[in-house]
Parts: C-alpha cells; sequence; structure tokens
C-alpha cells in the first residue's frame, strides 16, 4: 500500500513539473476548462438559489388559497363564503384578504397593493418595498398619492420601509389599511379578492380542497404545494434549456481536449520516448497521463466553481439574470442564500469533467503506445 | 419536459457514454476470443496486446462512471420528489412508473459486475501471459447487455415521467396491508427477518475471516455476502429502518439517508456496498490460483481483500445493531 502511494506521489511529482514545464500550453488549456465549468456553474448554482429562496418564502404563505371564478376570470369573493365554508375539519384557520395592482404612470411600473392583515395600519398612512422607494425617491415621513378608481386623490404617508431582507418578494408591495384599500378602489364591504385557509396536517390538504370544491362550485382552491412544485419544475426546466444551449461549448471544449491531449508537440514526443527509453512502461506513462488529467480537472473545477459562486452571490449573477428570473420595472435588488449541495455538484462534474475525461482517453493511449525509438528518430 | 433537467440529462449522458464505451470494449473483446494467441508474434497480436491498455482504462472509466451515476440516481429521485403528487422521499419517485425500480435494481447490478471485472483485470495483468484474458472479455460481453438494458429502462423511466400521476409515497408503498415486493418484504416477521440478518452477518464474517486466514474457498465468502447483501438490505427494510425512525410503520430504506437521521443511512449503505464489492471480487480472483503465473498475486491479494470486506461487514453490522440498540422505539412485547 505504501509503495503504492509513493508511486503515485512521484508520478504527481513528475506530472507536475512537466505540466510547469509547458506553461503557455496548460494554461490555456486551463482557462477554457475553467471558463466552461463557469459557466455551467453559475447556471446551476443561481437555479438552485431561487428555488431554494422559493419554496423558504413559500413556507409562511397558507396551504389553500381560495378564489372565486366568474366566466373563467378571477372575481371578488363575498364574505358569506366564509360562513358557507363554515367548519372544516383540519382547517385552523381562514380569512379573506384583499390585494390588487395598482398602475402608477409616473415610473410605468405596477404596484402590489395588499392589506396589513392582523396588525392594523393607519387609514393615512402606508407601509411600502424598498423597490418603490428607490424607484420614486421616497422615505419615512413622505407623502404619496395615489389616485383612485374614481378620479379622486388620496395622499398617505409612509410610516415605514418593508424590510429589505424580504426585498425579493416585497420590493414592489404597499400595504395599507382594509378600510383606505376599499376606499382606493372602489370596492364594497362584504368582498374579499379572496380567501385563504390553512390546513395543519399537509395530508388533509387535498381532501380539504376536495370538499371546498364540492361546497362551492364556482370557487378553485390553490394548493401551496401546486406552486412549489410548479416553481420546482418550472426552475429546472429553465436551467436545463440553459444547459442544452451551453451543450454547444461542452462539444466545443471535447473537441479542444481531444486535439490538445492528441496533437503532441515534438518536444513531448521525446519526452515520452525517453521516459520508455529508460524503462517506463505503457501503464506507467498512461498512469501519468491519467494524472494530468486529474491535476487539471480538479484544478479548473475549483476555480471555475469558485468563480461562478463568487458572480452568484456576490455579483448577483449578473450574466444570466434576465434568463432565469425574469425581469420588471420595479426588479427586487436581493443577495442570495448560498445555496449547495451533492447533487449540484454532481450534476456539474458529468457535465465538465466527465466530457474531458472520455475525450483524452484515446489519444493518451495512442501516445503511451508509441515506441520510444520510433519517436527519438 | 423532465429530460431538461440537468440531473436526468446528466444520467442520460452518462449511461450512453458508459453504453458507448462498453459496446467499443465488447468489438474488441469478440476480436480477442477469435483470434487471441500469446505464443504468436504476429503484427495483429502485438495490436492486440497494445488495445489492451486503450480497453482497460476505458472500462475502468466506465464502470467508475456507473457508481457515481447510482449514487446521483438515488439523489435525483430525492430531490425531484416535490415535483410529484405524493412522492414525500425517493421511493414516491421511483414509483412514478414501472422503469423506476428495475433501474435502479440494474444500476446496482452493473456497479458489481463492474468491480469484479476490475478485479479480474487487475490480476490478469499481473500475469505476464495474461491467462485471463479470455474469460474477463467473456465476462464483459455477459454485462454488455445489463448495461444497455439499464440505458434503455432509464431513459423509458425518465421519458415516462407525468407529474399528473398521484404517485405513493414510501409510507403506502412499503406498509404491510398493500400488495407488491416492498409490501412482501415489509411485511416479512421482523423477529425471524432478525434473527436471519445476525446469522447471515455471523456467516458471512466468519466465512470472510477464514478465507483471509486460509487464503482459499473465496468462493464461499462471495456467495455468502451476495445472500448477506440481500438479507441485509431486506432487513433495513423490515425492522432496521423501524428503529432509526423510531416509529413502528415507517419501512423506507431512502429517508434514512436524510440529514433528519443524522445521515445514518451513508453508514449503512457505503460499508455494505464496499464489503459485498470486495466480497465478490475475493470469489471472482482465488480459483485462479492454480495458474502458476498468477500464484504470488493472488497469494497476497486474496487475504488482503478478504480483510478490508471483513472490516466494512463489521462495521456494518455494528452500526446497525448499534441504531437498533440506541433507538427509543421498544417492539419487544409486539414482535416476541
Amino acid at each position: 500500500m505504501l509503495y503504492f502511494l509513493r508511486k503515485q506521489k512521484y508520478l504527481i511529482d513528475y506530472t507536475l513539473s512537466s505540466l510547469l514545464r509547458r506553461k503557455a500550453k496548460s494554461l490555456g488549456l486551463l482557462a477554457v476548462y475553467s471558463m466552461i465549468v463557469f459557466m455551467l456553474a453559475s447556471v446551476t448554482l443561481f437555479s438552485h438559489a431561487l428555488r431554494n429562496e422559493a419554496g423558504l418564502m413559500l413556507q409562511a404563505s397558507p396551504e389553500i388559497i381560495l378564489q372565486r371564478m366568474e366566466a373563467g376570470r378571477h372575481a371578488m369573493i363575498p364574505t358569506d363564503y366564509l360562513q358557507r365554508i363554515g367548519q372544516l375539519r383540519g382547517v385552523k384557520q381562514k380569512e379573506g384578504r384583499l390585494w390588487g395592482y395598482y398602475y402608477d404612470p409616473a415610473v410605468k411600473a405596477n404596484y402590489t397593493i395588499m392589506t396589513g392583515g392582523q396588525s392594523e395600519t393607519p387609514l393615512t398612512s402606508i407601509i411600502i418595498g424598498t423597490g418603490i422607494a428607490r424607484a420614486r425617491g421616497l422615505d419615512v415621513g413622505d407623502y404619496l398619492t395615489l389616485r383612485s378608481q374614481n378620479g379622486e386623490a388620496f395622499s398617505f404617508q409612509i410610516s415605514a420601509l418593508l424590510d429589505d431582507k424580504s426585498e425579493l418578494v416585497s420590493a414592489d408591495l404597499l400595504l395599507m389599511s382594509p378600510k383606505a384599500f376599499r376606499r382606493v378602489f372602489n370596492i364594497p364591504e362584504g368582498l374579499y379578492t379572496d380567501l385563504v385557509l390553512s390546513v395543519r396536517n399537509p395530508r388533509e390538504v387535498i381532501t380539504v380542497a376536495e370538499k371546498l370544491t364540492q361546497l362551492l362550485p364556482d370557487t378553485r382552491p390553490i394548493l401551496r404545494d401546486e406552486v412549489l412544485r410548479t416553481y420546482d419544475s418550472v426552475f429546472s426546466w429553465r436551467q436545463g434549456i440553459l444547459f442544452v444551449l451551453l451543450t454547444g461549448s461542452i462539444l466545443a471544449f471535447v473537441i479542444f481536449a481531444w486535439d490538445k491531449a492528441s496533437g503532441l508537440s515534438a518536444e513531448e514526443r521525446r519526452e515520452i520516448g525517453i521516459l520508455k527509453a529508460v524503462g517506463w512502461e505503457t501503464a506507467d506513462v498512461m498512469r501519468m497521463k491519467f494524472w494530468e488529467g486529474m491535476i487539471i480537472s480538479l484544478t479548473a473545477f475549483l476555480i471555475g466553481y469558485l468563480a461562478a459562486y463568487a458572480h452568484v452571490f456576490f455579483a448577483s449573477a449578473s450574466l444570466f439574470e434576465p434568463v432565469l428570473k425574469g425581469w420588471a420595472v420595479l426588479y427586487p435588488q436581493f443577495r442570495l442564500t448560498p445555496f449547495v449541495d451533492g447533487l449540484q455538484l454532481a450534476t456539474l462534474f458529468f457535465f465538465s469533467v466527465l466530457p474531458y475525461i472520455v475525450a483524452t482517453i484515446i489519444p493518451i493511449w495512442r501516445t503511451s503506445i508509441a515506441d520510444p525509438d520510433a519517436v527519438m528518430r | 419536459m423532465m429530460l431538461l433537467n440537468p440531473a436526468i440529462m446528466a444520467l442520460v449522458m452518462v449511461s450512453a457514454v458508459v453504453c458507448l464505451m462498453m459496446l467499443l470494449a465488447s468489438g474488441f473483446a469478440v476480436r480477442v476470443l477469435l483470434r487471441w494467441d500469446i505464443n504468436s508474434g504476429s503484427e495483429r497480436q502485438l495490436r492486440l496486446e497494445r488495445r489492451t491498455y486503450l480497453i482497460s482504462t476505458l472500462l475502468i472509466w466506465a464502470f467508475s462512471f456507473q457508481l457515481m451515476s447510482l449514487m446521483l440516481f438515488i439523489y435525483n429521485a430525492e430531490s425531484m420528489s416535490g415535483q410529484f403528487v405524493g412522492a414525500m422521499c425517493a421511493t414516491g419517485v421511483l414509483n412514478v412508473n414501472a422503469w423506476g425500480w428495475p433501474t435502479l435494481f440494474l444500476k446496482m447490478g452493473v456497479f458489481f459486475s463492474g468491480t469484479v471485472w476490475i478485479a479480474l483485470n487487475y490480476l490478469d495483468n499481473q500475469g505476464y501471459d495474461y491467462p485471463l484474458i479470455r474469460y474477463k472479455y467473456l465476462l464483459l460481453l455477459a454485462v454488455l447487455p445489463l448495461a444497455v438494458t439499464e440505458f434503455i429502462l432509464q431513459l423509458l423511466y425518465f421519458t415516462n415521467m407525468d407529474p399528473d400521476v398521484i404517485t405513493s409515497c414510501c409510507g403506502t408503498l412499503f406498509s404491510s396491508q398493500s400488495e407488491g415486493v416492498a409490501a412482501e418484504i415489509s411485511g416479512l416477521p421482523p423477529s425471524s427477518m432478525s434473527l436471519g440478518f445476525a446469522f447471515t452477518g455471523v456467516m458471512v464474517i466468519s466465512s470472510g475471516v477464514w478465507v483471509a486466514l486460509r487464503g482459499r474457498n473465496g468462493w464461499l465468502f462471495a456467495l455468502l455476502s451476495g445472500i448477506a447483501f440481500i438479507v441485509a438490505l431486506m432487513s433495513i427494510v423490515s425492522f432496521i429502518s423501524l428503529y432509526i425512525y423510531e416509529h413502528p410503520h415507517h419501512h423506507c430504506p431512502f429517508c434514512i439517508l436524510k440529514s433528519g437521521h443524522d445521515y445514518v443511512g451513508y453508514i449503512l449503505y457505503v460499508p455494505l456496498f464496499i464489503a459485498t464489492a470486495l466480497a465478490l471480487s475475493v470469489g471472482a480472483v482465488s480459483p485462479w490460483r492454480g495458474i502458476s503465473s498468477l500464484t504470488p498475486t493472488i497469494e497476497s491479494i486474496v487475504p488482503r481483500l478478504s480483510w478490508i470486506a471483513v472490516l466494512f461487514f463489521a462495521l456494518f453490522y455494528l452500526v446497525a445493531t448499534w441504531s437498533v440498540w440506541t433507538s427509543h422505539l421498544t417492539m419487544m412485547e409486539v414482535w416476541w
């Protein structure tokens, strides 16, 4: 065992010095290789982090959202639906929600307006997300005027800004009191936008949803799990599309690696000839070449992965942002929570290191079987 | 649409590459079986001898990729559980259609045949006259259909994934009330199962020690390790997992890989797989003692491999016993 390890150590030692002797060639290969890993890793890290973020966000949302449909479109839901639902077994809490969108021509963007829920906001004050604050140049204490449905203007004082930790969701959010909401949007008492129900046991959610559709045939329940599932597939699908697009560059890289490994210079040919003449066997030369591939692969993987990590989590993935997360005027500025897992690493490995290894096996063998006398002549 | 998931693309790609490498090697294998003549000095024989280096490198890589793809396959099933109604862990995802479980078993089969092939190949390379070359390429030709079937089944599995199908989670699949192989296994009486588990454990370890000391009868160790492997997997489903989850009806073999159970699954499965692979290799290596060019190698590696295998088996049985011992679940009155 010790003999084996020592042998590998000498081989690695030799490989390193031989790689350093051919600096330009090795560095060129390393740069291209790292670039490939960098691109793939950026896509993976970014979409995984987004997926994770979406999951965390939805964790706090209610299990079931109930919307009333009118001619296939979402309509306001009357308050007495809450009574009609009555006591459903397993439902912990149910309440009506008021929310909507407000188009602000000044910044050409939509705000999401919600009512403050339990903590009652005073009638004339609002809380806004940092995205709106940035777009309008507002701060705590300033006034924001909204035009209501029938043309009246309402001024609200900004009492607070929403925490920028939640900016991914709250950038365009505006919170006001239910009363003010009804005044601005001209919604009579007795109507809600939708209802939310929380269910304690996750296994009962589907049963509760079934009962709801029987009880209130003009409504549709939206389950949190469904939303999560959709996010999950959409993000991995987008990631997959980017991977398919990157296949071209992976193939180019494979050809490049093949070419590098087979197009040996006269110098290298001589080197292998001399090694064989001093007693190296074919298997030794192949082992040496194996270590060469490993050293380059691992270095490139490390460099590319670390660069991608910095790109995604410190520079907000500026290169791929629009494709993976969509875009909007009031776009949130946020920093993603780093999220790394084994599946991700393994997938990346299969997309970068495996093609390299496969591409170099045959060229390596070809150089290793060369006869010393034929090469040195 | 499922095919656009990156991990699935990687899995399909790996299987395709492995198949391609093995096809290439099999073409060579046929030529070796027909034309190999170590005593000839002809050009053709020389070419064949040179090509063996390429083919063994190709195959060593192919089998290593296969091992990684086995792990990726399980990881991926685990991570996709969020995308199917009713799936809560890998079990549900494997159960989405009929191809999931067969793919997993075939991947395991290819992995074990791969390790045996690598052991034979190593041994063969130690003899100056390549005494085993025909056998090892015959073995390769036998493994090839497994790998190709695995590729096809995996492709069928991934292309037929329908996110709208309600699959069953581990709770319903592994319950003694339902039907099917999984339910049969979890319905096995835990009292006799645990006796069988202990019995095969003692048998396999003592046969391993015997082979390690005496250096012969490797086939016995290999045979017992195969039996012990199957009994161990069945025991994990039948009673070990219950103790890990501390829940009298939760039989899932995958949830023990999760963080909630201290990743104890890895400390169970990794030693079990390594030990079984090594023991099978011992079985494949030891019958060739009679060939004079191999005798010294076999005499040195059979005990060494056996000791390592025994060590890993012991680790597996210790961890399994320990997780039953320290569990808060008591089934004393129920099962006995």
